[in-house]
């Protein structure tokens, strides 16, 4: 079985650096590390292919790190055309990326931890003209099929696809492994196919700020958490906070 | 903001720290209190640190191990783990560098399958046992005995203060195979469910999550195929030992002394006196000005002294000299951060609070701070 995971590079949530007011994103010129919620996609992808079969990474930015927790090989598109895409705009790149890779499924995380769009993922699958699963809490293979537990607000459905496919997988389904010494002298040697979007058949005017079909308008500080109400317990507490939640509709 | 890092800078090793310190924010720095509670760290630790390779460097790949020796990975693998703000943890879960070393650069091949392979799996664990009742700085005159008797040897006496010496399931122990001096020494890897071996836990003022033991050889029998490389060979095994031990506990300290820097600096930007933070006092500022400046001097020479190790050079004199500095350093930054924390610093839990206990074994193991100006002012002719 061959199974692709999507990665992206992130700014450290812990010291994200600044954004830049031009174009209204993060500037993106701090230190880059994998974002934490694709590595779940990347060590489920590693169990369920468990040395039998081949896990492809596919970034647009270089990713030594899943290399080094054992992805086999990884597709690397680099173009500076890339700048500015919007969600629509990377999933075509992504897109055209994976079908070089001809997989059996492909994961990706629910969504990323800058742009929170949660939208890449049915895009891709889409553009791919594959189903898609989202919000994977449990994945399964077997017979050409996928069986997934699907997050739910009351708890999951499960949901079994032909394969291939796309699958979204939601943070805490596994437990990712951390890169070993060996895993990190293995990547170095693992082949990385570096392409730019003219090899993937895109137009430059179709992705990147000239491809943009989304524009962020403005941004704002979030604003300031308010202060809570502190609930003293006289033996009733339970019961407030029952009826408070229920007001908010979480219960 | 492109930082310009240090010209020992290396993409590798910079991968394999961070690791390191996702493992040590994830999985240490948690527990580190309550480990110091329960006198010990938790087995499945082994296993985990083995699988990231936190155990291989300078091991042979064949066993498990890195297939290289890179003091400056090291450096920055043990000053990851030290974020955890617990010494007691490393020397417990790494006892396997001092007990497995020897046998790695003296043993026959089988003794390191049969003790090296596993130790470096996380499958079991490795004391060094040199200390003995009678005195630790003077290792040419340890007494505990080993008699060859037909394919065996027989042990008899007792070392202290051994890490990992209750749980450790292969002891490097020196004993005397020959007459008095250095040249009497042999190194012997003694099993831990041999007959006659006796274990009883010490009871200390830090380092608590690591379990220190007093064992008692009361004609342990022990298969000649256990001895480490030459017989009387032990006290040189024993001298090369040190000096990577003494760099790695420098190394320590220096990271130990920068945790106290951070944790004053944090709490004195924080705290409010007569108005404002402390951090606005002068006072305070230099305080913290003083730990940077030491710090920071004491890490570029530990680079710069790990690089040398790398390039094959053997600086004996200044890695004693190294580690009297670190440990002082480590000392007065642990004592001043504890000044700016005030009360919070006696209370147990807090990260200085265990750090100023920590301080006198790092200054007094591995040879204690006189003993490396002695060897320094030897070596150095002075
Ligand atoms: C928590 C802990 C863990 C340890 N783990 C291990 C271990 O795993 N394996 C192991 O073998 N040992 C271990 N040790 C022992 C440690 O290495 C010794 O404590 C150390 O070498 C000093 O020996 P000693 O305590 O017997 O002091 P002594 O040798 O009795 O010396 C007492 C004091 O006198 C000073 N002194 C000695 N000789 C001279 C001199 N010539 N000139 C001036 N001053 C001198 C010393 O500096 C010391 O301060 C551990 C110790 C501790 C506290």
């Amino acid at each position: 079985m061959k199974v692709v995971v999507c990665v992206k590079q992130i700014p450290d949530p812990a010291d994200p650096g600044e954004i830049d007011p031009s174009t209204k994103t993060l500037k993106r010129d701090v230190k880059l590390i994998l974002d934490e919620s694709d590595s779940y996609g990347v060590e489920m992808a590693l169990q369920l292919v468990d040395g039998d079969g081949e896990v492809v990474l596919v970034s647009m930015a270089p990713n030594n790190e899943v290399l080094a927790m054992g992805a086999d090989s990884a597709i690397l598109v680099s173009d500076e055309a890339l700048a500015g895409s919007d969600a629509l705009g990377t999933a075509k790149v992504l897109a055209a990326a994976i079908k070089r890779a001809e997989p059996d499924l492909v994961l990706a995380a629910t969504e990323s931890s800058d742009g929170y769009t949660g939208t890449v993922p049915e895009q891709v699958a889409e553009l791919l003209g594959m189903p898609s699963v989202t919000f994977a809490k449990e994945v399964a293979v077997a017979d050409g099929t996928v069986a997934v537990k699907r997050q739910t607000e009351a708890g999951y459905d499960d949901v079994t696809c032909p394969l291939p496919c796309l699958v979204s997988v939601t943070a805490g389904v596994v437990e990712p492994r951390y890169p070993s010494f060996k895993g990190i002298m293995a990547a170095k040697s693992k082949p990385v196919d570096e392409v730019g979007i003219a090899d993937l058949g895109i137009d430059a005017g179709a992705v990147g700020w000239a491809g943009g079909g989304q524009e962020i308008v403005a941004i704002e500080p979030a604003p300031a958490r308010e202060a809570g109400e502190i609930v003293e317990d006289e033996g009733d507490a339970y019961e407030r906070i029952v009826s408070f939640l229920e007001e908010l509709k979480v219960i | 903001m492109a930082t310009v890092s240090s010209p020992y800078a290396d993409p590798d090793r910079e991968a394999f720290v961070d690791t390191v310190r996702q493992f040590t924010e994830r999985e240490l720095a948690p527990n580190v209190h309550q480990w110091d509670l329960d006198g010990e760290i938790p087995i499945h630790l082994y296993k985990e640190a083995a699988a990231i390779g936190i155990f291989g460097d300078g091991f042979e790949a064949a066993y498990g191990g890195h297939g290289q020796r890179d003091a400056l990975l090291r450096m920055g693998m043990l000053q990851a783990l030290a974020m955890a703000g617990s010494g007691g943890l490393i020397a417990s879960l790494l006892s396997n560098y001092i007990g497995l070393s020897p046998i790695q650069r003296f043993g026959t091949a089988e003794l390191k399958a049969r003790v090296i392979a596993p130790c470096l799996a996380g499958d079991a664990i490795s004391a060094l046992a040199i200390t003995e009742p009678g005195g630790g700085s003077d290792v040419a005159r340890i007494t505990t005995v080993a008699k060859r008797e037909g394919d065996d040897f027989v042990v008899n006496g007792s070392k202290t203060f051994i890490t990992s010496g209750m749980r450790a399931n292969f002891i490097t122990t020196a004993v005397r195979t020959g007459g008095e001096g250095p040249a009497g020494i042999s190194m012997l890897v003694v099993d831990g469910d041999s007959a006659g071996l006796g274990r009883t836990k010490l009871d200390k003022m830090g380092w608590l999550a690591s379990d220190t033991a007093t064992l008692y050889f009361d004609d342990v029998r022990v298969p000649a195929t256990n001895l480490v490389g030459e017989e009387g060979a032990g006290f040189s095994m024993i001298v090369n030992n040190f000096n990577a031990e003494r760099i790695d506990m420098a190394a320590q300290s220096i990271a130990f002394s920068r945790l106290c820097f951070d944790e004053a600096l944090a709490y004195a930007r924080d705290r409010q006196t007569f108005g404002k933070p402390l951090a606005h006092h002068q006072v305070i500022r230099h305080k913290l000005v003083e730990m940077d400046r030491t710090i920071r001097a004491n890490q570029a020479w530990c680079e710069l002294l790990s690089w040398r190790l790398n390039q094959g050079d053997d600086p004996v004199a200044e890695i004693a000299e190294l580690k009297v500095a670190a440990t002082l350093g480590f000392e007065f930054c642990a004592r001043e951060a504890a000044q700016i924390l005030g009360g919070a610093s006696y209370l147990r839990g807090d990260t200085v609070e265990r750090l100023y206990r920590e301080v006198r074994v790092q200054a007094i193991g591995g040879g204690s701070e006189e003993i490396m100006r002695d060897l320094a002012s030897r070596q150095l002719g002075i």
